[in-house]
C-alpha cells in the first residue's frame, strides 16, 4: 500500500535541505519590537497599554475585539515607545505597539503546573484562549475558535499537521525533532479539550527522522497514531491533509469541523501544551530563514515583533543576487517589499530568492489548454478556465466554474508552460466578484 | 553588517514565487523531436521529394506566423515552436509528390486562417495542420491523391503511381490488398516500416508508435485520447470491417494504415483542440474513432482520421463544459450548488 495521499497535487523541489539540519537556535535580544495589534485572521485587538508604560514580558497588551480573535502579549519586558500604524509583512499599515527592550526578561509570573492534563476542559480552554494562540502553519486563525464547535457538530478526530509541504520550510520539522514529546502532550490537551479518542499526527515521506521520531514518543499514547504521508504539495492543506489520513472529504465551502475533524499545526501543538502547562502566552515562534539567497539558512526561535532585518542578519545576511524575499513558504507566502516589518504568530519563513530563481510574471504566455493544471488542481477546479475567464473580465462566469473554491494553493501557476498568473487572475476575480 | 540588496530593489509579487521549467516551446519542440522517426522514415522511402515537401511546409508556417504577427503588430512568437509543429504535420500529411505551391498553400490556411484569425495560440478551433490538409484535399483533389510508390533511393525523382493500401482496400477489397502484398505477414511488414503508399510521414507505423510512446513517457500526452480512439476504432473494424459477416475483420490492417497512427497521438491531443477534461477526452477519442471508421467504411473518401478529428474538434469545447471536473469534496453538482444557497 501505498502513502496516505490526495488526488492531484505538484513535486516541486523540497529545497529542505538548505536548513534542515540547522537546529532551533535563539536570536539575540531584539532592541525594539514592533507588535501589530492583528496577526490573526478576524478581529484586530484593542490595546491595553499606554506610551511610556512599563510592560513585563508575557504580558497581555491587547485585548481580543471580538470571538474570532486572540490576545496580544509583550515578547519582551521593556516599556512601550509608540501605538500606531505600521506596516506588516503584507505592506498593510496595522494598528500595533512598539516596545523597547530592557533585555531584563522580566516574566509575568508562569506557574508550572505539571498536572495539566487533569484541568478541566474549560480551564484548558481558558488557557488556551488567553496564551492567544493561533495557527501557526500560517494562516494565523484563533486556536480557541476551532476548539469551540457548535454543539450539533460532533468531533471524533484530531489532526496534527506536520506535513511541512512548503518548500524550503523546516521549522516544523525542527520542532519535531527537538520537541517531539510537547507536540505529542500537545495533541492529548486537544483530544482532552474536544472529548475525541483520535489523535493522528501527518508528516511527509521526506522527513522519515521526523516520522520516527514522532512514532517513537507517540508509543503508548493512547489513540494516537502517526501517519507517513507521500511527499506531494499541498498535503499539508487541511483539506487534503483529512482526505489522505482519515479518507474524508470536507465538502465546498465546508470547515473541517463539518466532517468532525479539528487539524492543528506542530508549532501550535506545542504552544497549547506550554500554555496549558507553564500558562505561557504565545509570544515567540520558530522561523525557517533560508533560500539560496541567504548566506546561512537557520531556524530561528524569534519573538514576536522582531524585525525581519534582524533574522536576515542573522542569517549571514542577504547574498548578493538576493532579489526577492518571501515571508511564508515560496508556494502560498507572499513576497515583502521591506525588511523592516516584524514576525508575527503566522510567520513561518523567510526566504531569499535569488535572481535565477525567479520567473518574471510579465512574460506568460496564451493558455494552450494543456490542462496541466485541471490534472493537478487539488480542489478539482479547472484554472485554466478561471484564469481564462478572469483574464477576459467574465468575473461572474468564473463563479461557474466554483471561483470560490480555490485556496490559492498556486499549483496550477507552478505547473503551467505558458506561465500565466493563474493565481493573481483567481484573486482578481474574487475580488470583483461576490461569492 | 549592511545590507548588499537595498531595499527598493527588492522585488514583490504574487505567489507562487517558484515555477516548474516546464515551457510553452518546449513542449512544442519536444512534440516536434517525437516526430523526428516517422519524419525520417519518410524521407527514406520517399526520397528528396519528401523532404522538400516538409522544408516548404515548415519554412512557409514560420513565414506565415511572422508576417501576420509582424503587419499586426503583435508580438513575435515564431520561437515558440507552435508554427514548426504545425509546418512539419502538415508536411507529413502531404503526399511526396505534390507541386512546390500546395505546402506553401496549406501552410498559409493552417497558420493565418485556422490558427492566428481565431485569436493565435490557445484560441483555434480546429487543428491548424488539419485544416490546411483539408483545404488542400478539396481544392486541389487531384494532386493530393497521386500517391508514388516509396523508393529507397533517395536520388530517385520519377517515382511511379499507385494507391494507398486503405485506396485498394476500398476500391477492390481485401483479396486485392493482399495480392498486391502477396501475404498478411507481407502486408503487415509493409504497414509497420512504412513501406507503403500514402502521406509521408504517416506511412511507418513503428517510427510513429516510437514517437507516440516518447510522448506518453514524458508525459506530454496521456493515454486518454490515443487509446480510445485507437480501441474504438479497432473494435468497429472488427466487427464491420468485413464485407458480407459480422466479426471478421482485420483490425490491426486497420489500426497501422492511413493516418490512424499520427492522428491518435500527434494531431487528436493536439493541446489547443482537444478537450482539457480527462473523462471528455476519452469521449473525444472514441468519437474520433467512430467517425473515422464511418468513414472509412461507408462514406466516400479512403481515409477519414483527418475529417474524423476535425468534427470532433467542434466538440471539444462542449466536451470539456458538460464533463466539467468535480470539485473536491462535491457529492454531485447541483448538491453542492444547494449547500451554497
Amino acid at each position: 500500500m501505498g502513502l496516505a495521499t490526495f488526488k492531484g497535487g505538484i513535486h516541486p523541489p523540497d529545497k529542505k535541505t538548505l536548513a534542515a539540519n540547522s537546529s532551533i537556535s535563539e536570536t539575540k535580544p531584539p532592541k525594539i519590537l514592533v507588535i501589530p495589534l492583528s496577526q490573526h485572521l478576524g478581529a484586530p485587538c484593542k490595546p491595553l497599554v499606554t506610551i511610556g508604560q512599563e510592560v513585563k514580558k508575557g504580558e497581555v497588551i491587547g485585548e481580543p475585539g471580538g470571538f474570532v480573535s486572540a490576545p496580544i502579549h509583550a515578547s519582551v519586558s521593556g516599556k512601550v515607545v509608540a501605538i500606531g500604524e505600521f506596516p506588516n509583512a503584507m505592506g498593510k499599515m496595522v494598528n500595533s505597539i512598539v516596545i523597547e527592550n530592557n533585555l531584563k526578561e522580566e516574566w509575568t509570573t508562569l506557574k508550572d503546573n505539571p498536572d495539566y492534563l487533569n484541568l478541566s476542559v474549560d480551564e484548558l480552554k481558558e488557557k488556551i484562549k488567553s496564551a492567544g494562540i493561533v495557527g501557526m502553519g500560517g494562516a494565523a486563525f484563533p486556536t480557541i475558535v476551532k476548539l469551540s464547535p457548535p454543539k450539533e457538530k460532533p468531533i471524533d478526530a484530531v489532526l496534527i499537521n506536520g506535513a511541512e509541504c512548503e518548500p524550503y520550510l523546516t521549522a516544523d520539522y525542527r520542532l519535531m525533532m527537538e520537541k517531539p514529546k510537547e507536540i505529542v502532550e500537545g495533541l492529548k490537551i486537544l483530544m482532552k479539550v474536544l472529548g475525541v479518542q483520535k489523535g493522528y499526527i501527518g508528516i511527509e515521506n521526506n522527513k522519515p527522522d521526523a516520522v520516527a521520531k514522532m512514532k517513537e514518543v507517540a508509543v503508548g499514547a493512547a489513540g494516537i497514531e502517526v501517519m507517513a504521508l507521500e511527499v506531494k504539495y499541498p498535503q499539508g492543506a487541511e483539506k487534503m491533509l483529512i482526505t489522505a489520513m482519515i479518507g474524508r472529504k470536507v465538502p465546498p465551502r465546508a470547515l473541517p469541523m463539518d466532517v468532525g475533524v479539528v487539524v492543528q499545526n506542530v508549532g501550535t501543538a506545542v504552544a497549547i501544551y506550554e500554555a496549558a502547562r507553564y500558562g505561557k502566552p504565545l509570544i515567540e515562534r520558530v522561523v525557517t530563514v533560508s533560500g539560496e539567497g541567504i548566506k546561512n539558512p537557520k531556524n530561528l526561535m524569534v519573538k514576536i515583533g522582531t524585525q525581519v532585518s534582524q533574522l536576515i542578519e542573522e542569517a549571514g545576511g542577504l547574498a548578493e543576487n538576493a532579489a526577492k524575499v518571501i515571508s511564508g513558504g515560496p508556494m502560498m507566502g507572499f513576497a515583502i517589499g521591506s525588511l523592516d516589518v516584524p514576525v508575527t504568530k503566522g510567520t513561518s519563513g523567510i526566504l531569499v530568492i535569488p535572481e535565477e530563481g525567479i520567473v518574471h510574471a510579465e512574460d506568460f504566455g496564451p493558455c494552450i489548454r494543456c490542462g496541466r493544471c485541471i490534472d493537478i488542481c487539488p480542489m478539482g477546479l479547472m484554472p485554466s478556465m478561471l484564469s481564462l475567464l478572469s483574464e477576459k473580465g467574465f468575473y461572474e462566469g468564473a463563479k461557474e466554474y466554483n471561483l470560490f473554491d480555490c485556496f490559492e494553493c498556486g499549483s496550477c501557476t507552478y505547473v503551467c508552460p505558458s506561465k500565466r498568473p493563474i493565481v493573481q487572475l483567481v484573486r482578481l476575480a474574487k475580488s470583483m466578484t461576490k461569492p | 553588517m549592511e545590507p548588499v540588496k537595498k531595499e527598493h530593489e527588492l522585488l514583490v509579487s504574487v505567489s507562487p514565487h517558484i515555477k516548474s521549467e516546464e515551457s510553452t516551446s518546449r513542449i512544442m519542440w519536444t512534440v516536434s523531436i517525437s516526430l523526428l522517426p516517422a519524419t525520417l522514415m519518410g524521407v527514406y522511402f520517399f526520397g528528396m521529394k519528401a523532404l522538400f515537401v516538409l522544408a516548404l511546409s515548415i519554412i512557409s508556417a514560420l513565414a506565415s506566423e511572422y508576417i501576420f504577427q509582424k503587419a499586426l503588430n503583435r508580438k513575435i512568437m515564431v520561437g515558440d515552436g507552435s508554427a514548426f509543429l504545425t509546418g512539419l504535420l502538415l508536411g507529413m500529411n502531404l503526399p511526396a509528390s505534390v507541386p512546390f505551391y500546395i505546402p506553401i498553400i496549406g501552410s498559409f490556411v493552417a497558420v493565418v486562417i485556422t490558427k492566428q484569425l481565431f485569436g493565435g495560440l490557445g484560441f483555434n478551433v480546429f487543428n491548424p495542420a488539419l485544416i490546411g490538409r483539408a483545404f488542400l484535399l478539396i481544392s486541389f483533389p487531384k494532386l493530393m491523391t497521386i500517391w508514388t510508390v516509396p523508393v529507397s533511393a533517395l536520388t530517385q525523382l520519377d517515382a511511379k503511381t499507385t494507391a494507398t493500401p486503405l485506396g485498394i482496400l476500398k476500391e477492390e477489397g481485401v483479396a486485392k490488398l493482399m495480392e498486391v502484398f502477396g501475404n498478411k505477414m507481407s502486408l503487415y511488414q509493409h504497414l509497420l516500416s512504412g513501406n507503403r503508399a500514402g502521406s509521408l510521414g504517416e506511412t511507418s507505423a513503428i517510427a510513429l508508435l516510437i514517437g507516440g510512446l516518447f510522448l506518453l513517457y514524458k508525459r506530454y500526452i496521456t493515454w486518454h485520447i490515443p487509446l480510445s480512439f485507437l480501441a474504438t476504432s479497432a473494435v468497429i473494424a472488427w466487427i464491420f470491417g468485413a464485407k458480407g459477416e459480422f466479426f471478421a475483420g482485420d483490425p490491426i490492417v486497420h489500426l497501422i494504415s492511413g493516418g490512424m497512427l499520427l492522428g491518435a497521438f500527434f494531431m487528436a491531443t493536439d493541446y489547443v483542440t482537444c478537450p482539457s477534461v480527462k473523462n471528455g477526452q476519452i469521449l473525444f477519442g472514441v468519437g474520433c474513432g467512430f467517425l473515422t471508421m464511418l468513414i472509412r467504411l461507408k462514406g466516400g473518401f479512403p481515409e477519414g482520421v483527418m475529417f474524423a478529428i476535425l468534427i470532433m474538434n467542434c466538440f471539444a469545447p462542449i466536451i470539456d463544459r458538460s464533463f466539467k471536473s468535480k470539485v473536491f469534496g462535491a457529492v454531485k453538482q447541483d448538491k453542492a450548488k444547494e449547500t451554497r444557497k
